[in-house]
């Protein structure tokens, strides 16, 4: 009993009375300082190795024989190794390092028994290591965004768990009165993830469900991971960053109430939209398309209060990488989901559904909007964790144009192409009275390889910004030793007033 | 609304919510769908004539009993395609072939050849992995093994080009063993007809692995070309 209650004196803060905000926010930064550099660390790692497999798979659906004829290195296997490395290798982790942090600023609480934590991350990665390695040797399952074999993904699961817990403990002993809209955000995240991921691999993986219920949950899944998981993890960070770096408050609160709850409600039913012409009851189709265009509240009201608070500091946050980084994937979540919920209508479906267009689509949300707001984030929160500032502005500078472009691009590309392709599998013309289609499939896959070589040089471009971002990581890193004595924060263009 | 328990029940509900709505709801919907003949009868044992799903009673499952003496749908699979689903899976073949027919007049599956009527619920009841696919960079495969014959695939997996030129698929020549006839016991019978652009030296045979098999026997069970009770041709 005794070692119970010590176990809850010892995470609760409150015994630290009458410090000030700023002591305080530099208490949370310190106690996050090891667990945030080691799950950063880890990100960062896998983002380069997300990168390479991506090449590898572009390139290849161009030039077929490219990398030689090695079965782990075969289309279906590296273009997984990819995804994964990307959402739980990198994105994942990302969010690791930034939530944890942002939640106990919020709430002002230093996030204690980081070992706990600590043990958490280095139990994920090894699950993630793992999962993705069993893909490449021949151990894939055959159902998309949770191709881990189970014997990885139990681990993954325990550490989401793990890694939630630090979120919810320091909400729940929150020194603030206020409640932030970051906070809701977190905190839903946090409870929904490892229900989600747990769920799922009981009802696919370990005791699956036979027949199209299969696919169902599976999309059920596989949307709600961007929308219930990476989604409001970037919104918590744009809903924090914006106004602390411009010094505004956010223009309403009430908006961000009704975003908050009109994407709790809708988002987890729009996954069926994958599944549009395919063998499911009508009635999941509707609901899916039906709750994809409800998205637009809660995108708009977001976008509106997004976008009212940067209002009149371009000049501003044109200088502060944060909101450069952060700016852009708050315009592009909009552009991304208002898109998407066109792309929900059966009749738009009918062209994109089965094409590059997809692809496209869900690079725009996972980076164009997601891995934007995470680069952002992490280059506010660095220099506060290290007190040292971001060594070179021109690094930062060549992250923020290979990325911003370079996806723009990509995105752009594949759309064009995407688009091209469903027109081109679906004509159909009336010869002697019989529809026959208008372009013969090989017609259909020489007009793409010109889309995908775009596709292979845009990604090209990115990894340019990925390792310019991870080279100023290392070498912020390993400067020794504390404070580098600057108080001023590394910026990427003259300010009129520097005194600011 | 600042308290914990109060936001964890709105975040609770909205999942579990959806969770029922979606996928409880379509487990208790097709969660016992049987395999069918390809017409049902009523019971005073008359075929009901062609059940269809149609605009106005789409999501209807058909009630009735399977016709004495005729051969049920979808068909079980061999011990090989099972396996052989397997290997579909782990070689990532579902992202860029899908498995479903979309309706006629939606998109052109119908006049592409890829089946003669909708792919429905029924259709995939046995399979322990629902591969649906997401992609068409190749061409949809619910019915591929009424197109094509073994060797065919056998030869197209060992390289695609040599069949199609134009083709940007993945060779999966690593499935096969390249060996030397045996000088005693003469060639094996397992050995696919190599094509000349293989380059195949002379004095070799070309020799399918159990997985190479095993997956060529699964793409030949991938056919729907049997009518159901609530999906008649050209559909």
């Amino acid at each position: 009993m005794s070692s119970h209650s010590t176990i809850l004196q010892s995470i609760n803060p409150r015994q630290d009375p009458d410090l000030s905000t700023r002591a305080r926010l530099s208490e949370v930064d310190a106690s996050m300082r090891t667990p945030a550099v080691l799950f950063l660390v880890s990100a960062v790692l896998w983002l380069l190795a997300g990168s390479l497999f991506a090449a590898i798979a572009s390139i290849k659906l161009h030039q077929p024989f490219f990398a030689g004829n090695i079965e782990a290195l075969t289309f279906g296997r590296i273009r997984t190794a990819h995804l994964n490395a990307m959402i739980y290798g990198w994105g994942t982790n990302a969010i690791f390092a930034v939530a944890p942090w942002l939640m106990g600023r919020l709430c002002r609480t230093r996030i204690r028994h980081t070992a706990i934590l600590l043990t958490a991350g280095v139990f994920y990665n090894i699950g993630v290591t793992i999962g993705i390695g069993g893909i490449l040797m021949g151990d894939m399952i055959g159902v998309e965004w949770l191709e881990m074999p189970a014997y990885a993904t139990p681990l993954v699961a325990i550490s989401f768990a793990l890694v939630g817990v630090w979120v919810i403990i320091a909400f729940r002993w929150r020194q603030s009165n206020h409640i932030y809209v970051s906070q809701w955000y977190l905190l839903a995240a946090f409870f929904w993830l490892p229900w989600l991921y747990t769920i799922v691999q009981i009802m696919l993986i370990f005791v699956p469900v036979h027949g199209v219920v299969q696919a169902l949950t599976n999309w059920w899944f596989a949307h709600n991971i961007l929308g219930l998981w990476l989604t409001p993890v970037a919104l918590a960070c744009a809903y924090y960053m914006i106004p602390k770096v411009l010094g505004r408050p956010i223009h309403s609160y009430y908006l961000s109430l009704v975003g908050f709850w009109s994407l709790a409600f809708f988002y987890n039913w729009a996954g069926m939209h994958h599944l549009i012409g395919g063998p499911l009851p009508a009635w999941v189709i509707s609901a899916g398309t039906v709750a994809s265009v409800m998205m637009v509240i809660p995108v708009l009201v977001t976008a509106i209060n997004h976008h009212m608070t940067v209002v009149g500091f371009h000049r501003e946050g044109w200088a502060s990488p944060t909101i450069r980084f952060i700016v852009f994937g708050a315009v592009n979540y909009t552009m991304v989901s208002l898109l998407g919920s066109a792309m929900a209508l059966r009749s738009v479906n009918e062209s994109v559904h089965f094409t590059h267009f997809i692809i496209g689509h869900s690079h725009h949300g996972v980076y164009a909007f997601f891995t934007m707001i995470m680069f952002g984030s992490i280059y506010f929160m660095l220099p506060r964790l290290l007190g040292r500032e971001w060594p070179s502005a021109v690094l930062i500078k060549i992250h923020w144009w290979a990325t911003a472009v370079g996806v723009t691009a990509m995105v752009i590309v594949l759309s064009i192409g995407g688009w091209i392709q469903g027109a081109q599998m679906n004509a159909l013309q009336d010869v002697e009275g019989a529809l026959v289609p208008v372009y013969t499939w090989a017609q259909v896959v020489e007009t793409q390889t010109l889309y995908l070589v775009g596709r292979t040089l845009t990604g090209l471009l990115i990894t340019v910004g990925h390792v310019a971002f991870a080279i100023n990581i290392f070498w912020m890193l390993s400067k020794t030793g504390g404070s580098d004595g600057t108080t001023k924060p590394t910026l990427l263009s003259k300010l009129a007033n520097d005194a600011r | 609304m600042k308290s914990l328990p109060l936001i964890f029940l709105g975040i609770f509900f909205t999942l579990a919510f959806s969770w029922t709505g979606l996928v409880l709801t379509t487990y208790i919907q097709l969660g016992d769908l049987e395999p069918a003949t390809e017409a049902l009868t009523d019971a005073e044992g008359n075929r009901i004539a062609g059940v269809f799903y149609e605009d106005d009673a789409r999501d209807q499952l058909v009630r009735g009993e399977n016709v004495d003496n005729e051969a049920v749908f979808p068909r079980q699979w061999s011990g090989s395609a099972e396996r052989g689903m397997r290997v579909y899976a782990d070689l990532g073949c579902y992202y860029c072939h899908s498995q479903q027919v979309r309706r006629q007049g939606f998109g052109s599956d119908f006049e592409r050849g890829w089946g003669n009527r909708q792919s429905v619920p029924r259709d995939y009841i046995f399979q322990e992995r629902v591969m649906l696919g997401t992609m068409r960079t190749g061409p949809d495969l619910a019915n591929v093994g009424t197109r094509y014959s073994v060797l065919w695939q056998h030869q197209h997996l060992y390289l695609p080009q040599s069949i199609n030129e134009w083709s940007t698929m993945p060779p999966f020549s690593f499935l096969y063993e390249v060996q030397p006839v045996s000088a005693t016991r003469g060639p094996s019978p397992d050995a696919i007809t190599p094509l000349d652009s293989w380059g195949i030296p002379d004095g070799h045979e070309v020799i399918p692995t159990q997985r190479a098999k095993d997956l060529v026997s699964y793409l030949m069970s991938l056919d729907q070309n049997y009518e159901l009770p609530e999906m008649k041709f050209s559909q």
